[in-house]
C-alpha cells in the first residue's frame, strides 16, 4: 500500500518521543525508504538530486515514488517528501 | 552462396519484423561478457531482460546495457519473479519507463516446483497491460482455449511452455502446441523447456514462429557454442517446416529404383 504523505509536522511528533540528541539534524531531514533501505536526505531534494547523490545514470533506470512512476522528464521538478517510498530499478539479465 | 536464404523468411510481431527466429534470455550467465558473446553467436535480435532494484551500494557496477546494447537488440522486459497480476503490471510499467518501449513479455507464475503459468492471474495482468497500451507477448499454459482467449484479448504473441522452466525436457506437449499454432493468427513461440538444439529444431518443425531459449544456452558447458547450435537448430527446423516433411509410413520404401537391376 502507498504510504500516505506525513508532512514535516509528523517529523516533529516523531522527534518528541525520540532521543533528542541531534534533534536539529533529525527534524531537518526527510526520511525516505529507497529500495527498501532507510535514508535521510535534506529537505527540498528532488528525484534528480537523489539520483545524482546516489551516482545513478538516469538514462538507465526507472523511478517509482509511492507506487507512482516518476517520468524522467519530471525528475527535476519532483521534490521528495518525508516518508516517501522510492524504488529505483534497471534491467538485468533474465529469461 | 546459399541457394536458400533465411533472410526472406522474416516473422513479425506487433508490426516489427525479425529475421532471427530465436529469442534468447539474458539470465543465468556466469558473467556479462559471456552473456554478450553467447547472444552474438545466437544471432538473436530480441532478448528478454528482467527488471530489478538497482544495487545502491554499488551503482558503478557494470550493467547489462553496457554489454548488450538496447540500440542493437530489442529488449523484451519480462515479469519474472512476479506471482500476482499487480506485481506484473507494476514491473512492466517501470520497464516501460526505463526503456521507453511497450513490447513486453508477460509471465505470471504459480509456485515451485512447477512454476507453471498462473492463467487466471495472467488473464488479469494481460487485460490491464493491454488497456494501458502495452504490446503483450504472453507466456502461457499449453491450453488452446486459453491461448485463443489471450489472442482475442489483444496479445501480440502466444508463448506456451514446452516443459517446465529450466527443466530442459524439450517439447513434452507437441499435440497441444500444434493445436495452438493451428488456431492462432498471431505468432506462437515455444517458451521454456528447450534443453538442447534438437528441441529447438523440433519446436520449429511443429510450425512455431520462433523459440525462446535461456537456460539451455546459459547453463551449457560452453554457452557460446550452444548459442550457435540453437541458431542452427532454429534455422534447420524452420527450413524443414517450410520444405514439408514426408509422411510417416508403417512400411519400408526403397530409396533406389527396383528396376534395371543386373541379373
Amino acid at each position: 500500500m502507498p504510504t500516505n504523505f506525513a508532512g514535516p509536522r509528523r517529523l516533529a511528533r516523531f522527534g518528541r518521543n525520540a532521543d533528542t540528541r541531534g534533534m536539529e539534524t533529525l527534524v531537518e531531514q526527510l526520511r525516505l525508504m529507497v529500495n527498501g533501505a532507510a535514508m535521510a536526505v535534506n529537505p527540498g531534494l528532488t528525484v534528480a538530486g537523489l539520483a545524482a547523490q546516489l551516482g545513478l545514470d538516469t538514462r538507465k533506470v526507472a523511478v517509482e515514488r509511492n507506487r507512482e512512476i516518476v517520468p524522467r522528464s519530471a525528475y527535476e521538478a519532483t521534490a521528495l517528501e518525508d516518508r516517501d517510498e522510492i524504488e529505483i530499478v534497471h534491467f538485468i539479465g533474465g529469461g | 552462396m546459399d541457394a536458400v536464404s533465411t533472410q526472406d523468411d522474416a516473422w513479425t510481431v506487433a508490426g516489427r519484423p525479425f529475421a532471427s527466429r530465436l529469442i534468447v534470455g539474458t539470465g543465468k550467465y556466469k558473467d556479462l561478457a559471456t552473456t554478450a558473446a553467447a547472444i552474438e553467436a545466437s544471432g538473436a535480435e530480441m532478448v528478454t531482460v528482467a527488471v530489478r532494484r538497482v544495487n545502491l551500494s554499488d551503482t558503478k557496477a557494470p550493467m547489462l546495457q553496457d554489454y548488450v546494447s538496447p540500440a542493437r537488440y530489442t529488449y523484451l522486459p519480462n515479469t519474472a519473479g512476479c506471482f500476482t497480476a499487480d506485481e506484473a503490471v507494476r514491473t512492466l510499467r517501470l520497464a516501460r519507463e526505463a526503456g521507453g518501449w511497450n513490447l513486453v513479455k508477460l509471465e505470471v507464475l504459480g509456485p515451485a516446483p512447477t512454476l507453471y503459468p498462473d492463467m487466471p492471474a495472467t488473464f488479469e495482468a494481460a487485460k490491464a497491460l493491454i488497456k494501458d497500451g502495452f504490446e503483450v507477448m504472453v507466456y502461457c499454459a499449453d491450453d488452446p482455449i486459453a491461448a485463443k482467449r489471450l489472442e482475442e484479448m489483444g496479445c501480440v504473441a502466444i508463448m506456451p511452455l514446452g516443459a517446465p522452466i529450466g527443466s530442459g525436457l524439450g517439447v513434452q506437449n507437441p499435440l497441444m502446441i500444434q493445436m495452438i499454432i493451428e488456431g492462432a493468427k498471431v505468432p506462437v513461440l515455444v517458451d521454456a523447456g528447450v534443453g538442447t538444439a534438437y528441441d529447438a529444431v523440433f519446436a520449429m518443425e511443429l510450425g512455431c514462429d520462433a523459440v525462446l531459449v535461456n537456460s539451455a544456452i546459459a547453463m551449457a558447458d560452453d554457452p557460446v557454442l550452444m548459442a550457435r547450435a540453437m541458431k542452427a537448430g532454429v534455422e534447420a527446423g524452420r527450413l524443414a517446416f517450410r520444405a514439408g516433411r514426408i509422411p510417416r509410413r508403417g512400411a519400408a520404401s526403397a530409396s533406389s529404383p527396383m528396376t534395371g537391376l543386373i541379373k
